[in-house]
């Protein structure tokens, strides 16, 4: 079993799967804390329909799918207390196919996308739980809009671009050469820790066996969750907590450049 | 012996027509607004440039590859945003990415206090900057999540003319926004077709194969299929109407990236097992078409 899966039953108490969806979305509401929360993952499925989306990819039908599943969550709760959405990340990529390019999966992941941010400025704490991959566009889809992401502290952890061959491959250099620079330029760096660093992350969570997670390595993941989507609460309904953290302060000093004197400037125009 | 020669009208009016591919981002910035309008923000003598391609030896350029601008289009307030293919393939990196996604909000803030101020991006573009990887991934979120937030307030406009393309993060942008004009040359890709081919294997697509790339995300075939809304020739004046008439509709009733059943029942009866050609999807999609 995938870890997506793996973790997505040991929070939710689901497998996820969907009487008209595909078996590749896993949607499950649970208890957590005191409250009804929804959660969300994308999964390996050896059986989907689309070829190049089996390995656990955001492929068309995750992004649309996934879409219907978020805003039916908006419009269930558009009168009552809004229902935290937590997404369980581990997905390899986005899909590379012909198929997905014709009928634009670009699309497909923009609605998603949108449904996440939109969520969130409804008011949904919107939460995403790294505990595998989140690459490329699948880190811009499942975890991109999310009031607050939270990661394993694991090796297997990873969030980037590019997974490092491809990445040595277009940017003509070695694997080795790639590794010594992620050791003095951080954004390129391709543990979790380098990554906390940027003030990308809520929180890194050290937990037992992720593969195997016992029940006080679950516990622990719950009290974190609630810890995030009270924070969330408290805080606007948008992006800024990462801009905001400290280690934007060292190492977005750049981001942190622009956004003021964009603003300086804009004014006095 | 007569020495004056007709030439065809088509010749002429090629030869009055100035291209919009051929400017550099700063004259489609320009192009965009209203004559004399343009002021640049972050503009070259600002200096911001991305501290970490120097550090990998690259030389950096002093507007990072992307034009800021605040004008008027039709008289109104506007924002005008281009990137340039020319430097690191349009590629998103911390600074220019932010310049984006900042000028993004102020437009919005500015729609809040009841300025209304829309948007026009002209996007060329290989996706994130890899030299800067994850700040590269992080201001692209921050850039949807601005965009999400401006097109709730006023038509955001993406212009896709080539010849780089709008490939990787940014052409989730042009899913995001209200409305996407487009050149037959010009190309609207997730992956770019020598990432699917290294991905996937040349059985799934030959990427020296021009004619069916074009095919698949090229202007023309994009249009036909509703995923964009005008099409355009490479004419300089002729994309500057196209965004003028935009803006007059206002915003879409629906937005291309929310008719989620709709996509949900295409994919339905789309069978992945049997290979599929651009003509087949055009034709079954058309009648949606915008």
């Amino acid at each position: 079993m995938s870890r997506g899966r793996i973790w997505f039953k040991a929070l939710s108490g689901s497998n996820g799967a969907q009487p008209d969806g595909p078996a590749s979305l896993l949607v499950a509401d649970a208890e957590l804390g005191a409250e009804k929360v929804s959660y969300l993952a994308v999964a390996p499925d050896d059986q989907a329909r689309f070829p190049r989306a089996r390995g656990g990819e955001v492929g068309v039908e995750e992004g649309w799918y996934g879409a219907r599943a978020l805003r039916r969550i908006i419009e269930a709760d558009c009168d009552r207390t809004k229902r935290p959405i937590l997404t369980i990340v581990d997905a390899k990529s986005q899909a590379y196919g012909l198929r997905e390019e014709l009928i634009g999966i670009h699309l497909a992941a923009a609605g998603l996308i949108a449904a996440y941010a939109e969520a969130r400025m409804a008011g949904h704490p919107v939460i995403a739980l790294i505990v595998g991959r989140a690459v490329s566009a699948s880190f811009l889809v499942l975890c991109g809009q999310a009031n607050r992401v939270l990661a394993l502290d694991d090796p297997q952890v990873l969030v980037h671009a590019m997974y490092k061959d491809a990445a040595a491959r277009i940017t003509r250099r070695t694997v080795e050469e790639l590794d010594a620079l992620g050791e003095t330029i951080v954004p390129m760096a391709y543990d979790i820790r380098s990554f906390d660093k940027l003030g990308g992350l809520y929180r890194l969570l050290h937990v037992a066996a992720p593969d195997a997670p016992p029940s006080e390595s679950i516990e622990h993941v719950k009290s974190a969750l609630v810890d995030a989507i009270a924070d969330a609460r408290r805080g606007p309904r948008d992006l800024s907590s990462r801009l905001d953290s400290q280690g934007a302060q060292q190492y977005r000093k750049a981001s942190l450049a622009v956004r003021a004197k964009m603003a300086e400037q804009w004014t006095a125009l | 012996m007569t020495t004056a020669t007709q030439l065809p009208e088509e010749v002429l009016a090629l030869s009055a027509r100035r291209s919009y591919i051929e400017l550099n981002a700063r004259a489609r910035a320009t192009q965009l607004l209203d004559p004399g309008t343009f002021r640049e923000l972050l503009g070259p003598f600002d200096r911001i440039e991305s501290p970490w391609l120097p550090m990998q030896g690259i030389v950096p350029q002093s507007d990072d590859g992307c034009v800021v601008a605040k004008g008027t289009i039709d008289g109104k307030p506007a924002l005008a945003i281009a990137l340039e293919g020319k430097f690191q393939g349009g590629s998103i990196g911390e600074v220019c990415g932010m310049k984006m996604a900042a000028a993004l909000a102020l437009a919005r803030q500015d729609c809040e206090c009841g300025i209304s101020t829309g948007a026009v991006l002209s996007l060329e573009s290989g996706g994130v900057r890899l030299q800067e990887a994850n700040i590269g991934e992080l201001v692209i979120a921050e850039i949807y999540a601005e965009l999400i937030a401006l097109r709730q307030h006023v038509p955001v406009i993406v212009v896709v003319a080539g010849m780089t393309g709008c490939f990787g993060g940014m052409s989730l942008a042009a899913g995001l926004a209200s409305y996407v004009v487009m050149t037959r040359q010009a190309r609207l890709s997730m992956n770019g077709p020598e990432v699917i081919e290294q991905e996937a294997g040349i059985e799934e697509l030959d990427a020296r194969d021009r004619p069916l790339i074009w095919n698949i995300c090229g202007g023309a075939q994009r249009y036909a299929t509703g995923l964009a809304d005008m099409l355009v020739e490479d004419d300089a004046a002729e994309i500057a109407q196209a965004v003028r008439t935009l803006f007059k509709k206002g915003r879409p009733a629906i937005l291309r990236s929310d008719p989620q059943e709709l996509y949900v029942e295409r994919l339905k009866q789309l069978d992945p097992a049997q290979p599929w050609t651009a003509e087949q999807i055009r034709e079954s999609w058309k009648e949606r078409a915008r």
